[in-house]
């Protein structure tokens, strides 16, 4: 590698108006050159910028998925399954912006030991996988159900006659305190589920990636992917259901309704009919679960699901109405993807040289094969389902605040920290209990205000893509299989910067699906753009999650800002043969609406042609 | 038919003729057998170049001449190639030999709708395949014969390639018997190339074995082959035959025929044409699938030159003029890529303890 140096973590700059920035997030997320040794250990490790989660700068509260899965994962790697070489990921902020860093096993000498720990406990979970799968799935339905059972109590003036009579013997202050912990402990509890499986899964599935790359070097890992990739999953769902509802309403004869109005409106009409009434018993099945599908990646607040606005899967049935009217399918090619796939998997096989490699393969293949559905279902459990419910639930406490004026808006709670909210919870109880005013209206509104413009200022800045010193070697599987550090895509990260500096003629990604197409630019900054979408334009978006599926019916290719190639638009666009380019960090604000780009899906390249 | 002991057609040889049409007449016959499309022609046998030394008392005057030769004296050697060489080329090819290369030479004219078609005449030694056994003949080849008497008369200095000095010295050093060694000579038609070049079976740079790797370049593959320009290189995935690279290359010569001498001239490209893919997207997949084929007739990676045509389509317009097997990977003795273990587990302890390097 040619010249790989990163900044400092410590000289990172502090942005002019932002003073004191880190008070809007954990005080152990900071570089600090306090102490000597503290100072020491951030500048000999290679903190890289998580672009691939966070696209945009932390808000206060949403770091808390951050600090779910900077404990859940290093828990799993370093106090439970032991992985030799690995113990768990550091995590620092940096205005807004969140860098981590693998820590390795110091001590080399502890790694055969560890091995043969982990041999037995991660043995026990590769070994019994299907069944300790299924008992998750029960444990997340349990959780989900009590997040979605959770009430977030409002104060009353005076506590009901039953709180004396039953002889229940506390407030609705107390059941408020307790809500709140109790949704905050639920979402910590979800995301320790998230990480049970998904380690060794990712370890399965990077080290068949591994061994591809090793007896194929030119091996695109989209070609890996697609061997592994299960053709039934989970993520498929929302969109199927949408299909059914498409199918159903014109089979019940009660399609010729404005899908694109009020869908207040739209629910009347269909109440008005006995078909009509039918379908929305259909509809209202569908819902719950599959329209907590969240129109982001279910990491930021502002991700909602289809739930929350029932006017997007409703427009996004009338695409399927009109197709089937059209007389064209609207059914995914699972017979043309598997045909592909088990030819991929044979022609690679018959390509190696000896009778160990295809037993190599057929063994990694089979375990890469057994672990992925988890890889890709959870995020449904997780990101979509759980998370769409609890922002909800966060909005519910927030209205409280809002109502005693401890902040002005309800989308206003993501500017302070849980803790922070805690402690305002506590202000606005004893208040209340007390007949007081509380402190809150005098100290939040303003606090907000002043956050607010420090992450406009963090969101005009471009984070380093990595500080401190790079290693010699990564073991960690998350870091090389989510992040994709590699010696590759740091010269590209390099390179990247170059190409920044000057005007701006070509955007580098990861290459998602294969193909080359011209075309021009759509960006659509959420799932609401999509109704924009012309046919044949290229699908600019900061990322695609399952309820963006039908803007692929449209396209010819995606380009996001976010994920890598396991990612939802990679994923699609290989089954409907598009090209897509994902990860490229910037090309929702790099790119314009109606310039014409060159979307090479093979090399991860965008070329601007005009 | 008497005639098929001395003139055989490509399509009519295969490997168990190596001793009557040699190594290379031997191969075209396989792949034209294996539906590879290798531009039309015929092999004159062995036989014919028995039947021609004895016609022309030649057999044992000749190697009464290299008796002995030592190797050491050079001058000797040299004399002896001259007056062989030269008792060979002043030879008389009988009528009936002469009717039958005729014969074919007008059958493949008229296949290819060209009176006097030009062809490439090529020696096709018994044993110059054999690895370290190019010694046989020099590699002889004529390109752009026209007309039966030009033909007879290459297919004759063909011969007379057998006992060149560096052959004659080559079997003296390796103790092969002057008499076992018989030459056949290959008659082709010529491509004119609109563009040709060379593609690997495998990926030459990585070894691959999933990738095909074509280089491309307009007119003749000389250029290519002789490393004077920086070809069009085109990468196609094995398995699904998608073209997975481009790289269009400022091509700035080029090897074609003169239309009125029939000679081969090198040009420069024209301005608007240097930039341009010099094959089509259609015709990358197409010869990457013969590619393919020709790799699976072989069983191994191979090396091959091959051409467009667009002038007279015989089987398409896509030639294969040259397939040998790859060495460079394919010699390198093929061993696990990774050590085998009992389980996946085992695999994946390892990977982990391994770790990936970054820099």
């Amino acid at each position: 590698m040619a010249d790989l140096k990163f900044p400092s973590p410590h000289k990172a700059e502090t942005i002019p108006g932002t003073e004191g920035w880190e008070r809007m997030y954990p005080y152990h997320y900071m570089f600090t050159t306090e102490n000597p040794d503290r100072k020491k250990y951030e500048e000999s490790m290679f903190w890289f910028y998580d672009g691939l989660h966070y696209p945009e700068p932390m808000y206060p509260f949403d770091i808390i998925w951050d600090e779910a899965w900077f404990l859940a994962l290093s828990q799993y790697n370093s106090r439970i399954f032991i992985v030799p070489p690995a113990l768990g990921i550091d995590h620092r902020i940096h205005n807004g912006y969140i860098y981590i860093t693998p820590l390795p096993v110091a001590n080399p000498e502890e790694i055969p030991k560890r091995v043969e720990l982990f041999m037995k406990r991660a043995g026990y979970y590769y070994e019994n996988w299907k069944d300790l799968e299924a008992k998750w799935e029960q444990k997340m339905r349990g959780i989900i159900k009590e997040l979605a059972d959770l009430q977030i109590p409002t104060l009353p003036d005076m506590e009901d006659e039953s709180v004396v009579f039953d002889g229940v013997g506390v407030s609705t202050g107390y059941h408020l305190l307790n809500a709140y912990d109790k949704l905050i402990d639920l979402g910590i509890l979800c995301w320790q589920y998230h990480f049970e499986f998904l380690n060794l899964g990712y370890a399965a599935y990077v080290f068949f990636v591994d061994f591809c790359s090793k007896a194929f070097p030119d091996i695109p890992v989209q070609k890996i992917t697609q061997m592994v990739a299960g053709i039934d999953v989970i993520m498929y769902k929302p969109d199927e259901e949408l299909k059914k509802l498409a199918k159903l309403a014109i089979d019940l004869g009660v399609d010729n309704v404005d899908w694109e109005g009020n869908p207040a409106d739209l629910l009347k009409t269909m109440e008005g009919s006995a078909n009509g009434k039918k379908w929305l018993e259909a509809l209202n099945a569908a819902r719950d679960p599959w329209f907590w599908v969240s129109t982001g990646t279910g990491w930021y607040h502002h991700d909602r699901s289809w739930n929350d606005d029932l006017g997007v899967p409703l427009s996004f049935v009338k695409i399927y109405v009109d197709k089937l009217k059209a007389g064209e399918s609207i059914d995914r090619p699972t017979a043309s993807v598997q045909a592909e796939r088990d030819k991929l998997t044979a022609g690679y096989r018959s390509l190696l040289q000896t009778d160990e490699d295809r037993e190599t393969f057929d063994k990694m293949l089979g375990s890469a094969r057994t672990v992925f559905p988890y890889v890709e279902n959870h995020l449904f459990y997780v990101e979509h389902w759980f998370h769409s419910i609890f922002w909800n639930k966060v909005r519910d406490v927030a209205k409280i605040l809002v109502e005693y004026k401890f902040i002005n808006d309800v989308e206003d709670i993501w500017y302070l920290k849980r803790s922070e909210i805690k402690d305002a919870l506590w202000d606005l109880v004893t208040a209340w209990a007390t007949g007081s005013n509380g402190r809150g209206p005098l100290v939040w509104p303003k606090e907000i205000e002043w956050r607010k413009s420090c992450m406009e200022k963090f969101r005009q800045w471009t984070p380093p893509d990595a500080m401190g010193a790079v290693p010699e070697t990564i073991s960690e599987p998350f870091t090389i299989v989510l992040w994709g550090v590699t010696s590759e895509s740091m010269a590209n990260w390099a390179k990247l910067r170059e190409v920044t500096k000057g005007e701006v003629s070509k955007i580098v990604g990861f290459p998602g699906s294969p193909g080359t197409v011209e075309g021009k630019v759509r960006v659509c900054r959420t799932v609401g753009d999509i109704g924009q979408l012309q046919k044949g334009e290229v699908l600019v978006a900061p990322t695609t999650s399952p309820s963006w599926a039908p803007a692929f019916q449209k396209i010819a290719a995606a380009v996001t800002d976010v994920g890598g190639v396991m990612c939802h638009a990679a994923i699609v666009c290989r089954e409907y043969g598009l090209p897509a380019v994902v990860g490229t960090g910037s090309a929702t604000s790099r790119l314009k609406t109606g310039q014409l780009v060159r979307v090479n899906g093979a090399s991860g390249e965008i070329d601007i042609l005009g | 038919m008497e005639m098929l002991k001395y003139v055989l057609r490509f399509e009519d040889c295969d490997l168990t003729m190596v001793n009557r049409v040699g190594g290379k007449c031997a191969s075209l016959g396989e792949l034209l057998k294996a539906d590879i499309p290798v531009p039309p022609g015929f092999a004159i046998t062995t036989d014919a170049y028995k039947l021609f030394l004895a016609e022309n008392g030649l057999t044992d005057k000749v190697l009464n001449r290299l008796k002995g030769l030592d190797e050491a004296m050079v001058d000797d050697i040299n004399r002896a190639s001259e007056e062989i060489r030269a008792w060979i080329e002043a030879g008389t090819i009988s009528e009936r030999l002469e009717d039958y290369v005729a014969e074919r030479y007008r059958l493949l004219s008229r296949i290819a709708r060209t009176p006097a078609l030009p062809v490439a005449v090529r020696s096709s030694a018994t044993a110059e395949d054999l690895p370290d056994a190019s010694f046989a003949g020099q590699q002889e080849t004529y390109l752009w014969v026209r007309g039966v008497d030009d033909l007879l008369d290459r297919i004759r200095k063909c011969w007379s390639s057998l006992f060149t000095p560096r052959a004659i010295s080559y079997r003296m050093r390796r103790k092969f018997d002057h008499s076992q060694v018989l030459i056949s000579v290959g008659v082709q038609k010529m491509v004119k190339s609109f563009a040709a070049g060379v593609m690997f079976t495998l990926n030459p740079a990585t070894g691959d074995r999933a990738t095909i790797v074509i280089d491309s370049n307009w007119g003749y593959g000389e250029s290519v082959v002789s490393g004077e320009v920086t070809p069009d290189q085109f990468h196609v995935n094995k398995i699904t035959m998608e073209v997975t690279k481009k790289t269009v290359s400022d091509k700035t010569i080029y090897y074609t025929t003169d239309p009125e001498t029939d000679q081969v001239m090198k040009l420069e490209v024209d301005p608007e044409r240097r930039l341009s893919q010099s094959l089509l997207d259609r015709e990358i997949v197409a010869l990457a699938e013969l590619g393919v084929k020709i790799e699976k007739h072989y069983g191994k990676p191979m090396d091959i030159e091959w051409a467009t045509e667009k002038s007279l389509p015989y089987k398409g317009d896509l030639y294969i003029v040259q397939s040998r097997p790859e060495t460079v990977w394919s010699s390198k003795k093929a061993k696990p890529v990774v050590a085998p273990k009992a389980s996946a587990l085992e695999y994946i302890v390892a990977g982990l303890v391994e770790g990936k390097k970054i820099r």
